[in-house]
């Protein structure tokens, strides 16, 4: 009558395999990046590791202008909806963060044009989790923290 | 706003009850008499105001009047514990000045539920129902001063809504007159089902909460889906939003927009394959920026909200976002006869209701609207008493219309082909199969509770003889009706236990650990003290083992001392056998759970036709000895 | 042209909706019947280009779900506008798409 639902609780060692220029075969222009994938910072086991190897800076501003959200309960741990907004001016860098996922590092997005930042993504959750919310302005690192996104048993309704 | 009367004024029947020493032999006689001197006292309600909102909810595809026995444990966690909805029995009659011993107290608690209802008879029934709402819509000068509104789990629970997929709830809603409508069991059809359905309704369906998916946006076959719907099933594609989230009516010349809130947890609560392109969630924020486009675009006189959001997460709700004048809530079934009043941000006041379940109340709301703003409200839950009312005749044809209906191989009554449909009810009449008499019951059965109901200890009883089954599970649902006890339990009496689209059954090893961690995640998702955390119905329930917990303690660390039926303590290393119904996963492929309760029925009764539970599972709760939220409870307390 | 998307202006922004197609593998499951380990296959770039310059990027890590969805805000184009999406995974395959503004 009830199920656990998704199991992903475990970070992954994975390695890039940098095949810079494979795309050219398609002849698609520009061919994505030069800019090497930040290994380090998607291997980072706390928030703090992130930080540094991502912006090399040691803590975040904690900032009201930032809004980081996700479902109050995930309705699948493994497709969970998230969103970052702020309202930081020159903001060129984001980064999405799992809180109590072994490798917190989700996803960071480069901005090459400045404006109101409002990106958004799906995620894994392997447990009820804080989601944080990094965003970069003009040197500075700005930071703020979701509710918790409850991951949970299905079932049992009524 | 100022000056609301939020007090329920008293039914002059019960106020007479409250003062005379006489005790009726029955409520008809006694009304009888109370009409000789008031005319038809119960139910005469002239308008107060210039708007009249009536409100059902949770009807649960009960078109037949019912007995409905209110639960005696409602427990309240953390800021919740001690008040409404969570008061049950006397502390709940104390709290809203209904006398002991009265209709009312018949009607809003479970004491002396089986003096009570051979006293005072059924409740509710759609065909009842019918000629209260005309009634309440002539006292209101016509139905130009008055709006009809269902909350939903309105298509949902018994054998001819299944049987149709929902589509007898559907006509008798319109012959009703619901005029707007949310939802909540109603997405346990399929997806297109349900657009078919809404199609067929003639009012409108609302929810700000139901959104398409983003992946689905980008797929054809969704948009063909919604085309082959005349659009149902996407309002705003860049929004996302699914249905109209919001509604205006002018009602008694002033301007009300309704907005609607679907069941947010109806995605973790059921089988999501039902409903592939759909998110729910309660978007508050969403909500809140809702209002203040409405305000903008349409300047309403009056802003309510038509929730199945459940009574706690409304109360929040209430507390948190401004400008909803009255919330008409349901989902937690919890029959509240006054409204609770509710601060919001900026120091206005929004009324929280709550109007119960299986048709037993109608919900009146007495608006007086002025320009730009509610003057005053007054409300009523008027409980529907088979024996005061004249059926209605027309819906009253409609619903004997519908028991005449063949069982024929289009039924689908499951998820799995093989139990899609029931050769041993095929070309009978859902008359006949629903009036089969299976047992009589040897005490008084129901659900409704946080915990182990006698109705759920029958179904664990069954699962375990059908499987051999050391441990049963059924699911903690709030929907199921009362069979008083020496009376016969029928088919239709077992299909409004179980009938959902999601009834097969399984049996599989399990470990202790495995069963452990179901049960205390389950006991999170009802005892969350953050009512935004919690997540569906009551306990689920647990047959061939007992338990303890302490409702108060975090994730994992509420329940201990569990032991099967034997004594023997159950070890998270060692395997279990165990059984149970309703998976929101890949359909098992077990019988399904009313074939299996109608057999054991059948085949286990006594001499004497008479079922009999042998040991009831009531787990021991920790904590709870003070708590007003649990009364007469039949297990341990410590 | 696997990448589906989709870019539509609002206010002085253009509101970019991505939808990939990946298995997005963790690397931590096992094949149920062999017990090997499956191997980490994810997106790791996304990279959208305006006029062949680029304009917004992701880097993706495997905790991001399968069939990777993606939404973001730029400023800069106007409706009419193409963007260019192209992607890269850590085993070396890219994917592209592209999309008229509206």
């Amino acid at each position: 009558m009830t199920e656990m639902k998704n199991t992903f609780s475990r970070r992954t060692f994975n390695k890039t395999v940098a095949v810079v220029g494979a795309g050219a075969a398609l002849g698609v222009t520009p061919i994505v990046s030069q800019a090497a994938w930040p290994e380090a910072a998607f291997d980072a086991e706390t928030i703090e590791g992130v930080l540094q190897s991502l912006y090399g800076v040691a803590e975040a501003i904690p900032s009201d202008a930032i809004n980081v959200k996700g479902p109050d309960i995930a309705e699948n741990g493994a497709v969970v909806p998230v969103s970052i907004k702020a309202d930081i001016p020159n903001a060129d860098s984001v980064a999405l963060l799992v809180a109590k996922n072994p490798a917190p590092l989700a996803s960071s997005f480069d901005l090459a044009n400045p404006g109101m930042v409002s990106v958004g993504t799906r995620i894994k959750m392997g447990e009820t989790s804080e989601l944080i919310a990094l965003v970069r302005a003009e040197g500075k690192v700005y930071t703020a923290t979701s509710k918790e996104v409850k991951v949970t048993i299905g079932g049992c309704g009524g | 706003m100022s000056n609301h009367f939020t007090r329920r004024s008293l039914l002059k029947l019960i106020g007479f009850a409250a003062t005379g020493s006489l005790v009726p032999a029955s409520l008809k006689s006694f009304v009888e008499q109370a009409s000789a001197a008031d005319g038809d006292a119960l139910y005469d309600l002239p308008l107060q105001g210039n708007c009249r909102v009536m409100h059902t909810t949770d009807i649960h595809a009960q078109l037949r009047p019912v007995f409905y026995r209110e639960p005696n444990v409602n427990l309240g966690v953390g800021e919740a514990e001690g008040k409404l909805p969570h008061l049950v029995g006397r502390s709940l009659l104390e709290k809203t000045q209904i006398p002991v011993d009265s209709p009312e107290s018949y009607a809003f608690t479970n004491l002396d539920f089986e003096a009570n209802a051979k006293r005072y008879g059924r409740t509710g029934g759609l065909a009842n129902l019918k000629t209260l709402m005309d009634q309440l819509r002539a006292q209101a000068g016509g139905i130009e001063n008055t709006l009809t509104m269902d909350g939903g789990d309105l298509w949902q629970g018994s054998a001819t809504a299944l049987w149709t997929r929902g589509v007898d709830m559907v006509d008798a809603s319109n012959i009703l007159g619901v005029q707007l409508m949310t939802g909540h069991w109603e997405f346990t059809y399929h997806q297109e089902e349900l657009l078919k359905n809404l199609s067929r309704f003639k009012g409108e369906f609302l929810s700000q909460n139901v959104r398409v998916k983003e992946d689905s946006l980008f797929e054809d076959a969704y948009f063909e889906l919604v085309e082959a719907y005349g659009g149902l099933g996407l309002y705003d594609e860049d929004i996302g939003y699914a249905f109209k989230p919001f509604t205006t009516k002018v009602i008694g010349g002033r301007k009300l927009a309704v907005i609607g809130q679907a069941f947010p947890r109806t995605a973790n609560a059921n089988p999501q394959g039902f409903i592939p392109d759909w998110s729910f969630g309660i978007r508050e924020e969403e909500m809140i920026e809702l209002i203040e486009q409405i305000r903008q675009d349409e300047s309403p006189d009056a802003i309510i909200l038509l929730s199945h959001n459940g009574m706690d997460v409304d109360l929040k709700l209430a507390s948190r976002v401004d400008g909803i004048d009255a919330i008409f809530g349901g989902h937690t079934h919890d029959g509240i006869p006054v409204p609770v009043e509710v601060k919001t941000p900026n120091g206005g006041t929004c009324l929280v209701t709550n109007a119960g379940t299986n048709g037993k109340f109608v919900g009146v709301m007495d608006m007086d609207i002025g320009e730009g703003g509610v003057r005053g409200m007054q409300y009523h839950l008027l409980p529907i008493f088979d024996d005061l009312l004249e059926a209605d005749s027309e819906m009253d044809a409609f619903i004997n219309n519908i028991r005449q209906t063949i069982y024929e191989d289009s039924v689908v009554e499951s998820r799995a082909e093989n139990h899609r449909v029931s050769a041993i009810r095929m070309g009978k009449t859902y008359g006949e199969i629903l009036d089969e008499k299976l047992a009589r019951s040897d005490r008084t059965l129901f659900r409704r509770g946080n915990f182990m109901g006698t109705w759920d200890q029958l179904i664990c009883d069954a699962l375990k003889h059908e499987y051999q089954a050391q441990v049963t599970l059924s699911p903690g649902f709030r929907w199921g009706t009362s069979v008083l006890k020496g009376e016969w339990i029928t088919m239709e009496d077992v299909m409004t236990q179980t009938a959902c689209t999601y009834g097969e059954t399984y049996v599989q090893d399990m470990t202790g650990e495995a069963l452990m961690t179901i049960l205390e995640s389950v006991a999170d998702n009802l005892f969350d003290p953050d009512p935004y955390f919690q997540s569906g119905g009551d306990m689920v329930r647990v047959g061939g083992m007992d338990y303890t917990i302490d409702p108060s303690k975090p994730l994992l660390s509420r329940i201990t001392d569990a032991k099967l039926d034997s004594g023997e303590v159950i070890d998270p290393a060692k395997t279990y056998r165990v059984a149970g119904w309703a998976v929101v996963g890949d359909a098992p492929d077990g019988r399904l759970i009313w074939d299996i309760a109608r057999d054991y029925l059948l085949d286990q009764r006594d001499g004497e036709d008479v079922i009999r539970i042998q040991k009831m599972n009531h787990p021991t709760l920790v904590g709870v000895k003070t708590n007003p939220g649990v009364a007469d409870y039949e297990g341990k307390l410590i | 042209m696997a990448i589906k998307s989709k870019a539509k202006v609002k206010g002085d922004m253009v509101e970019v909706k991505v939808l990939m197609k990946h298995v997005m593998e963790t690397g931590l499951r096992k094949d149920k019947k062999t017990g090997e380990p499956i191997p980490a296959h994810h997106i790791s770039e996304v990279v959208c280009s305006h006029n062949g310059a680029e304009i917004f990027r992701c880097n993706m890590g495997p905790a991001i779900s399968k069939n990777p969805y993606l939404s973001f805000s730029v400023a800069g184009p106007i409706a009419g506008d193409t963007l260019q999406l192209t992607s890269l995974d850590n085993q070396g395959n890219t994917d592209s798409g592209e999309t008229v503004i509206k």
